[in-house]
């Protein structure tokens, strides 16, 4: 059978021989106009002179990369210190985008766990049930949420009917605003590849942890963690990723009173500063840090499935 | 699950093959949000049988950024502040037409004709004008409010309940006129007490946003709300016990202008369009829904009791209206350096 099978690809390999390149031109030009293109914009343009008011002059600069990193004063004249503003704005957005993940992941994991022991058609209900939010922009999602929260909006009323409490809970605006703002968003981006891993999942093993005496708590560690954690460590990522450049819960539910990096972007293309030389080097630096993270993680990846 | 995607693409393929329509011609505007009433457009496009489109913007700067990144050309007609036509022109994003283009020319006030930012007006009609200053709602605060210490130096019962304009140029006009130092001052000291002056502010204020400035009022979300005067008086309509204030130290005025864009791809229906809100009826059209002001003579008879009426529409005699200025490039570098270091 293994023989037949060799074989057979074999044959398959010679049939398409020479085609391969053609093969992939599809996936090079999907990669090449979505991917380079793009991002090799956006590198160029973070190297070129600023034009008043928006726009880029073909000279080559490093300010943006030199406003970023040193501040020179309220009139750019003094000497040269570290610049704490846009590292700040970089950390509260890596900490809201945590959080948000970490609430997803507490939330979505026992949920992708119930809708993937569901049996028949039960399943394909849950699953349902959980895009048809998503069915609707995000904008709109953001806004309703703000209604929902807001001191006269339903959520409050109905705390303070009950006698919960007694005057009512002050949440718009706040950062925790925008950390529920982000955990609804990207929530079934933490439910889906969780949920792809623990349907695969094989609950013989199970069985068999508790047929040795396992406690609950470590065929919990010790088996099924293990075994989903590429669901789980593919939805830490498509939550956090999205978060840390979001910019609508920000501005909608935080007030925009304090920029993230996503808003801080927007400012520079919308806003009055038109500074796109800057807007495009704040991407990379975030583009870049973003990658490190991935590139680590595929090389600890790499490395346990070497073991 | 796959069923389910299928049925999605279905439903959108169906949605944009109906949204598929014939006109004679086509006009496509780009225009702030909340500022055109829709059975005008749909007059407009049965009268000349003209297939309209429409973007919005949420500031002067956002639209001004669009159409730099390649939107030039997609376009006929724009609907910049003041400044931003000075701006706009001298970077060469404006077309220019002869008064003799428009039959209606002629209706337009004598004051909006020679104005600084379009002298003549080749490029330019007048669409509204209005001013900025703020909203306070009745039921929280009842003392003096035309006084731009309610936003910059607010009473305790107002701190933490103020939504301002997400827009660097009218929030640092309004501050200038505040400290009573000149838009766009390259004096070092006042630099810095504007700079002083809105981070002591900061403190007070609970949002940023411009869409939002409406919404925050009527919801009661903002006690204080940063606003245009025919918004404000929208959200008057729609039930806020709010009052619009004229400080006494300064208010911004403003007014919007239909523009012809550069490569315009159908001008002469953006020459039928400007033509057509030159129309007495039409302004005032326009007038009663978005309650500014029209730039028209001989509106007065098409418009609504209400808006003729509106404290909003009506500066008290003598008020101190000013026009936000365009600052040169280094004054605004530090404007920049003053709004990010406002929201860092």
């Amino acid at each position: 059978m293994a023989a037949q099978i060799a074989k057979k690809s074999t044959s398959n390999t010679s049939t398409y021989a020479g085609l391969g390149v053609f093969l992939m031109l599809p996936s090079w030009a999907v990669i090449g106009f979505f991917l380079v293109l793009p991002v090799g914009m956006m590198l160029i343009y973070s190297f070129l002179t600023k034009e008043f008011r928006g726009g880029v002059i073909w000279e080559f600069s490093l300010n943006a990369y030199d406003q970023f990193f040193f501040d020179r004063g309220l009139f750019g004249d003094a000497p040269p210190v570290i610049e704490w503003t846009y590292i700040n704005i970089f950390w509260r957005s890596i900490w809201q985008a945590g959080v948000a993940t970490f609430f997803s992941l507490l939330i979505g994991f026992p949920t992708a766990w119930f809708i993937a022991t569901r049996t028949g058609p039960n399943k394909s209900v849950w699953l349902f049930l959980i895009t048809i939010p998503y069915w609707v922009n995000l904008l709109i999602r953001t806004i309703s949420m703000k209604f929902l929260i807001r001191d006269t909006g339903p959520l409050n009323e109905w705390l303070l009917s009950l006698g919960v409490i007694s005057e009512p809970i002050h949440i718009i605006n706040t950062s925790f605003a925008v950390q529920l703002g982000l955990f609804y968003s990207y929530l079934p981006f933490m439910v889906l590849p969780i949920y792809a891993s623990v349907e695969r999942y094989n609950f013989a093993y199970s069985e068999v942890a508790a047929d040795l005496y396992a406690s609950r708590r470590a065929t919990l560690t010790k088996i099924i963690i293990p075994i989903v954690k590429p669901g789980i460590i593919a939805g830490c990522i498509l939550v956090f990723v999205p978060s840390l450049g979001a910019f609508l819960a920000p501005d909608l539910l935080g007030g925009a009173k304090n920029f993230m990096i996503g808003s801080l972007i927007e400012e520079q293309f919308k806003g009055n500063a038109g500074n796109w030389p800057f807007g495009a080097a704040v991407s990379m630096i975030l583009l870049s840090m973003v990658l490190v993270v991935l590139t680590f993680y595929a090389r600890q990846q790499a490395k346990e499935g070497a073991r | 699950m796959l069923k389910t995607f299928k049925l999605g693409a279905s439903i959108l393929a169906l949605t944009l093959a109906a949204s598929a329509a014939h006109a004679e011609g086509k006009l496509s505007i780009y225009h702030w949000f909340e500022y055109i009433p829709q059975e005008l457009l749909d007059k407009f496009a049965a009268e000349y049988d003209v297939e309209v489109t429409m973007d919005t913007f949420d500031s002067n700067e956002a639209m001004l950024a669009s159409l730099k990144a390649g939107k030039m050309g997609s376009y006929d007609v724009a609907v910049p502040g003041d400044y931003m036509v000075e701006i706009m022109a001298a970077a060469g994003l404006l077309d220019t037409f002869e008064p003799s283009d428009l039959s209606n020319f002629g209706n337009i006030a004598p004051e909006w004709l020679d104005v600084s930012f379009d002298p003549g007006r080749h490029s330019s009609i007048p669409y509204q004008w209005g001013s900025t200053s703020f909203a306070v709602n009745r039921d929280v605060y009842s003392g003096d409010i035309n006084t731009t210490s309610i936003i910059f130096d607010p009473p305790a019962a107002l701190q933490g309940r103020i939504n301002i304009l997400d827009s660097q140029g009218e929030v640092l006009a309004l501050a200038s006129m505040h400290l009573g130092i000149p838009q766009c001052t390259t004096d070092r000291d006042q630099l810095r007490a504007l700079n002083d002056l809105v981070q002591a502010a900061k403190p007070s204020w609970a949002s940023f946003g411009s869409d939002i400035a409406k919404d925050v009022l009527v919801s009661g979300d903002a006690a204080v709300g940063m606003i245009w005067n025919g918004f404000s008086a929208k959200a008057r309509e729609e039930g806020a016990n709010i009052e619009y204030a004229f400080p006494k130290e300064g208010y911004v005025v403003w007014m919007d202008n239909v523009v012809l864009l550069k490569d315009a791809p159908n001008r002469d229906n953006a020459l039928k369009f400007m033509n057509f809100l030159l129309e007495p009826e039409n302004a005032a059209a326009v007038t009663n829904y978005a309650q500014y002001t029209a730039g028209v003579n001989g509106v007065a008879e098409f418009l609504d009791e209400a808006v003729v009426s509106a404290p909003e529409l009506n500066p008290p005699a003598g008020g101190n209206g000013q026009f936000v200025m365009a600052c040169s490039e280094d004054v605004q570098a530090v404007y920049d350096k003053i709004w990010t270091d406002l929201k860092k």
